[in-house]
């Protein structure tokens, strides 16, 4: 294999990897405040047709991206909703806000398949021309960086700031957080919110950039292994983004070196990630200490105030 | 499984009314039902689907019921028994994948009329239909072993099934009788649509020198990334060149309306029978897209020679000789590829790169 080779791999590699990145951020800070919210597939796949739709109609990918956002946030106060004040059972509701997306996803792409759109430009012209780290490091277009800087401030955001620790106080025990005033319910809901919308981000991501049109289903499971990440991850951002690039690039790698005539089963590449997700729940669930550094204690269960 | 959407259509009206009263009995009588295991959005195999329903609404005036979007599992039982408990006389089943759930629901409604597509088990009521799509891909083989500079076609399949590794076959092939050097490298990417894959695939084959994408899977996204990329590509089941006007070479057509239409009006009138029906550019089932205006005079006039030549039965793509990847004749000097061995194809032959998987 030769430098372009390995150069070119390592660009499709990475635009795999961000729409998982996006999803993957959002739901890392919906199960940090002790949501789990099942509905990433739903949402992005609503945020891939809103995006595409709006982009084809007004002709402009950034309001494209911004409808995108806005229409997993839409979807994610559904959930919100349902969980925070109808008290629905997390699990379930989250399953349904998929099948759900999915469903909406299809009336709404009605009309839009075999419609084409220009890519979302890619690369800072001059310097994406030097040689080698000209393609690597200024050859992306802008929601690759936004992905960098995403992940960057999520994790500085739930380490170093009053509102991360507060986020984080209500994910590990709600009651405590409610008893010394903080509203349990309002900040969740932020929380989902922000997840809905980098959801739809994710889904914007699929249909605007990496393959710029609209088919139904095109997301094609990426929401699930989203929510995998973050357990793979444990909760921690940067880890979530190395696991999107590791699955993102299990993927591409495979299908290159079918290229050169080496076969492994694709079955198997595709259940590692999942695999990978059970093995990392099996290690940190055996000790009590690592489950308490880890997961959120209030993961998925339901908050009343009145308790 | 849950993107299943029921809808009906209820045929166009004023032409059933204005039949004369027994046509205007039997276009009554004779409702169709489609099952697709796509999108009819998909642009490709299940849209193709529908556009041979909307010919037998069209034309014949009948009530013509479709569900798209269903599984090949269990799920595809109850829908295609639902269609039959809900009256329809005459259903089609669009996916290989569908074969024995057909089957089995034809088994409990003996008066129904089955059609089922891609398959090879048939019965009393159920008939199979397929078309020829290798006799396209073996056109496109000598157009594409004319325009590689690199020698090397990228090829996306989506299952390893006879059907698919028929079309791998039949394209180097024919790409073989005009460029002995070429050779194939192929990815199966192990779904029928994930647009996102399916461009990965387009980007790993162009990154390893393909200069020609074909596929056998449905998204256009493949000749989305060659349009970019500035490599030729070939389209799939419908004319794709909105998404690829400058790389789409030709594309390879499924026409189901004549099929449909004549099989619903056998329906009607009493004449149905169970069948098997292979057809190909003879019968009108597959067709080809206009050529690019890039492909020069010569190379088109080679190319509607062989499509005349398969035509009018001159020209077989599986003639021999034909040997396997490890060099051993199949089909020797002089014969052709039977429907058997067409039908169960497991074997590359030579010139395609990498191992079949099994």
């Amino acid at each position: 294999m030769d430098s372009a080779i390995v150069i070119a791999s390592v660009l499709t590699i990475m635009t795999a990897a961000t729409p998982l990145v996006f999803a993957a951020l959002g739901e890392l800070i919906v199960e940090k405040s002790g949501v789990l919210n099942l509905g990433v597939e739903g949402m992005m796949i609503v945020g891939a047709i809103c995006a595409f739709a709006t982009a084809v109609t007004s002709g402009s990918a950034f309001l494209g991206i911004i409808v995108g956002m806005l229409a997993g946030a839409g979807l994610s106060l559904l959930f919100a909703i349902l969980t925070q004040n109808l008290m629905a059972n997390h699990v379930a509701t989250g399953l349904a806000l998929t099948i759900f997306g999915i469903g909406l996803s299809a009336l709404i792409g009605d009309g839009f398949a075999g419609q084409k759109l220009d890519p979302l430009p890619k690369g800072i012209p001059g310097l994406s021309d030097i040689p080698v780290i000209g393609p690597l490091l200024f050859g992306h277009d802008i929601l690759v960086y936004f992905s960098i800087v995403a992940t960057g401030a999520v994790a500085w955001f739930l380490t170093k700031t009053r509102a991360g620790m507060i986020l984080r106080a209500v994910g590990d025990n709600h009651d405590a957080a409610h008893s010394i005033g903080y509203s349990v319910i309002k900040i969740r809901y932020m929380a989902i919110l922000f997840g809905g919308a980098m959801a739809g981000l994710g889904g914007a991501y699929i249909s605007l950039a990496y393959s710029p049109l609209w088919a139904e289903g095109m997301t094609a499971g990426r929401g699930w292994i989203a929510l995998a990440l973050v357990v793979f991850a444990t909760w921690k951002p940067w880890r979530a983004f190395l696991g999107a690039y590791l699955f993102g690039g299990v993927t591409i790698i495979q299908l290159i070196i079918q290229g050169y005539g080496i076969n492994i089963p694709a079955q198997f590449l595709s259940m590692l990630p999942y695999l990978a997700t059970i093995v990392v729940l099996v290690v940190i669930s055996r000790d009590k200490y690592l489950v308490k550094m880890n997961a959120p204690a209030c993961l998925g269960k339901l908050f009343h105030a009145s308790h | 499984m849950f993107g299943s959407t029921w809808k009906k259509t209820i045929g166009a009206l004023a032409v059933a009314t204005g039949m004369a009263a027994a046509g205007q009995a039997a276009a009554e009588d004779t409702k169709v039902g489609f099952v697709y295991v796509g999108p009819i959005s998909d642009h490709g195999w299940s849209y193709m689907h529908n556009v041979g329903r909307e010919a037998i609404e069209k034309e014949l005036g009948l009530t013509t019921t479709y569900v798209e979007s269903v599984n090949e599992g269990p799920d595809a039982e109850r829908v295609i028994t639902k269609l039959a408990k809900d009256g329809h006389n005459l259903i089609f089943t669009t996916s290989f994948g569908f074969m024995n759930q057909t089957l089995k629901v034809a088994k409990r409604f003996p008066n129904v009329k089955f059609e089922h597509a891609t398959g090879f088990r048939r019965s009393d009521n159920v008939s199979t239909y397929s078309a020829r799509f290798y006799e396209g891909r073996y056109v496109v083989g000598h157009i594409v072993g004319k325009m590689t500079k690199t020698n090397t076609i990228g090829y996306i399949a989506s299952f390893p099934i006879p059907e698919v590794i028929r079309g791998i076959n039949a394209t180097i092939l024919g790409a073989r009788k005009v460029n002995p050097d070429v050779q194939i490298k192929v990815v199966w990417v192990n779904t029928w649509v994930d647009p996102g894959k399916e461009g990965d695939a387009a980007k790993a084959l162009i990154d390893q020198g393909a200069d020609v994408i074909m596929q056998h899977t449905d998204s256009p996204s493949p000749l989305q990334v060659a349009q970019n990329r500035g490599v030729w590509a070939v389209g799939q089941a419908s004319d794709m060149k909105t998404f690829a006007p400058k790389s789409q070479l030709t594309a390879i057509i499924d026409n189901w309306a004549p099929y449909y239409v004549a099989r619903a009006k056998a329906a009607m009138d009493g004449s149905w029978k169970s069948e098997d029906t292979w057809g190909g550019f003879k019968s009108g089932m597959v067709q080809l897209a206009d050529y690019n205006e890039a492909i020069p005079a010569d190379v088109v006039k080679l190319a509607e020679e062989v499509r005349v030549g398969i035509t009018d039965g001159s020209i077989h793509p599986f003639a021999g000789p034909i040997k396997n990847q490890a060099g051993e004749v199949i089909v020797p000097e002089g014969e052709v590829a039977d429907d058997k061995t067409l039908l169960g194809m497991n074997f590359y032959v030579e010139g395609v790169q990498g191992e079949l998987p099994q």
